[in-house]
């Protein structure tokens, strides 16, 4: 059973600041995509319980890897592809897609590629469509369950107004929810011996690409402006006991007319 | 003359996507046409035209059988190239979402998801979706010749229902059998909540550890007449409440009066579904929490001793 899990690394959306409704970026540390951690946690799941299997992960982002990786490694991750040249970067959703998709090609052998339902950051749910149809697989999202048997996966969705159990043959691709696993916080140890596993490092031209359908270059959706919105806000933090602070509390809901509508 | 096309797997969507492309059309000197797809699907023409629509394109393939991404994204592809379509307006449910992907994949377009405007500009359609995890709010135009974005419900009103006339397009598409099955379908419990329109919010984070807690929580809802949401916590993985009652940017984006917020820390997909709250008061225990921020009146507390007081005091004379 091989199994590729496509991870991105985000800067600390908590970190970030606003300044004239600016996001400052500079010196945010990155972190894994909270749910590319539980697309990694299943794909170890599932290795363990068929006891055999290679994963492999593929991460498309900065230098910064180098050294993010080791986390889904020591996590259970056998092998790592590195996607860290500077052509690669600026891409937007579908323009990740096909990079991901030309180094799974490369990899060659997989049976269940996953990925996060969205992106920390972008949220867009389109990567994981895009490389389905780019590698012309079978794809479950959304997924909250996950079984693998006998070349088939089953996998239990959570919908709008349903849970829906769905079947599919191998190979296939997932997109996982949050709420399918408890990611593992790798031990110190761990994070010691994947020094030691395999990096690979591809620019386009490993994947067959050049670096004009790549990037910044072969975007196909432009951001016109990027704000924060404007908040002002009172920011008053009652003093006293319990019960002074939900007396002034009441009292200040009173004034603002909210109360008693 | 390029055509607007727009598909959603919930017809009121679709219907909210009609009426504000009748505007775009005027604008951009398009059509509105849309896309029926599935059993039975042909029936509904009357009220997609009564919306806006100039055309629509039928298919009762049996493929389309049962929602599968593939293969309604085949669909839509097919649909897209036998016309003039320029741009696919799609239903930013779960669905629209992984379909918007794969259709854009398909037609070598752009993509735009869960826009929460969309506006003609310039000849093409300009839309604003949530970045950085809601914390900031981007513009966006896509520059391929066909483009293909996914919008979410109620961002627009419905438009009035005339009596109008349209073109039928049955089509004969050429679809395979999907690789994906639903063996099962377990319908959820209903739940219908109108958090987007709640004067006053109540929300429920992972600090209210025990479920017997809401009951307090209810009784403030009860004294306030608040409605009660939650973060993502405690509708999917403790199940407590239906993720129509989850807000944040997955879940409702509301513009209450009063949002008052209990055991949240505030994370920013939390938090994007109420910044726009009038007023907002916060109680949690540590005062470090990054909620106090965006707070208007802050208790730092046990939400088990904090809100029974609360109550206590709204129920005595003021
Ligand atoms: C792509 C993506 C999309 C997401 N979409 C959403 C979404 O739409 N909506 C959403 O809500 N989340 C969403 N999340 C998850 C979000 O990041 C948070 O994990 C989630 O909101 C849970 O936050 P919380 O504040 O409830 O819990 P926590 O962050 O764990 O905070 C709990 C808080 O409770 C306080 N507390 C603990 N005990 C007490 C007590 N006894 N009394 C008072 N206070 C107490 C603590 O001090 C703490 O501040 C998304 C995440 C991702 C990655
Ligand atoms: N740069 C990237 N490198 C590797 N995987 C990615 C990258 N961007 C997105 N993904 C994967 O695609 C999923 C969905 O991302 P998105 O379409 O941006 O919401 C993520 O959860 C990841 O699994």
């Amino acid at each position: 059973m091989d199994i590729v899990v496509c991870m991105k690394q985000v800067p600390d959306l908590q970190q970030i600041r606003i300044k004239d409704r600016q996001p400052i970026l500079e010196n945010i540390p990155l972190v894994w995509g909270d749910i590319d951690k539980n697309a990694m946690e299943e794909a170890v799941k599932v290795k363990g319980k068929l006891g055999t299997g290679k994963i492999t992960v593929v991460a498309k982002g900065s230098d910064k890897l180098q050294q993010g990786i080791l986390e889904p490694l020591a996590m259970g991750a056998d092998e790592a592809v590195l996607l860290m040249d500077p052509a690669f970067a600026g891409s937007d959703s579908v323009g990740t897609a096909k990079i991901l998709a030309k180094a799974i090609e490369k990899i060659g052998s997989y049976d269940l590629v996953i990925l996060g339902e969205g992106s920390t950051d972008n949220y867009s749910g389109v990567v994981a469509s895009a490389l389905a149809e780019l590698l012309n697989l079978p794809e479950i999202t959304y997924v909250r369950e996950l079984e693998v048997e006998d070349g088939k996966i089953r996998a239990v969705r959570n919908m709008e107004e349903s849970f829906e159990v769905m079947e599919a043959g191998l190979p296939a691709l997932v997109t996982v929810a949050q709420e399918i696993n408890q990611p593992r916080l790798p031990k110190f140890m761990d994070i010691r011996k994947a020094g030691a596993k395999p990096k690979h490092e591809w620019g386009p031209a490993d994947i067959g690409l050049s670096t004009e359908e790549v990037g910044q270059k072969a975007r196909r959706v432009e951001t016109l402006s990027n704000l924060a919105p404007e908040q002002d806000r009172k920011n008053i933090m009652l003093q006293g006991d319990h019960d002074k602070q939900v007396g002034a509390l009441v009292d200040a809901l009173t004034k603002e007319g909210v109360l008693g509508r | 003359m390029s055509e607007i096309l727009v598909y959603s797997y919930a017809d009121e969507t679709a219907f909210e996507l009609i009426s504000a492309s009748k505007g775009f059309a005027g604008q951009l000197g398009a059509t509105v046409s849309a896309a029926l797809l599935g059993e039975g699907a042909g029936a509904k023409a009357s009220d997609y035209f009564a919306y806006g629509a100039d055309k629509v394109y039928v298919s009762e393939h049996p493929a389309l059988r049962d929602f599968y991404v593939g293969t309604y994204a085949e669909a839509l592809k097919q649909i897209a190239e036998s016309g003039d379509v320029e741009f696919v307006l799609i239903g930013s449910s779960k669905r629209g979402k992984e379909l918007a992907g794969r259709v854009a994949q398909k037609l070598d377009a752009g993509a735009i998801t869960d826009a929460n405007a969309v506006r003609a500009k310039d000849g093409n359609l300009e839309a604003d979706r949530y970045s950085l995890g809601g914390n900031t709010l981007a513009s966006q135009v896509i520059t391929t010749p066909k483009k293909v974005i996914s919008v979410m419900p109620k961002t627009f009103e419905l438009g009035p229902k005339e009596v109008r006339q349209g073109e039928v397009v049955k089509l004969d598409l050429d679809l395979k059998e999907p690789p994906v099955k639903v063996v099962e379908r377990r319908e959820k419990a209903g739940d219908k909540v109108n958090l987007e329109e709640a004067e006053i919010l109540i929300c429920v984070g992972r600090g209210v550890q025990a479920k017997e807690d809401l009951a307090m929580i209810e009784e403030l809802a009860r004294l306030l007449g608040a409605e009660i949401g939650c973060t993502k916590t405690p509708a999917s993985d403790w199940q407590w409440f239906s993720e129509e009652r989850m807000v944040g940017l997955s879940g409702k984006k509301c513009k209450p009066i009063l949002y008052v917020s209990i055991g949240i820390s505030g994370q920013i997909q939390h938090t994007v579904g109420v910044v726009d709250s009038k007023i907002i008061v916060t109680i949690n225990k540590d005062e470090k929490a990054p909620i106090f921020a965006m707070t208007d009146y802050g208790i730092v507390g046990d939400y088990a001793v904090v809100v029974p007081k609360l109550s206590e005091k709204l129920k005595s004379p003021r």
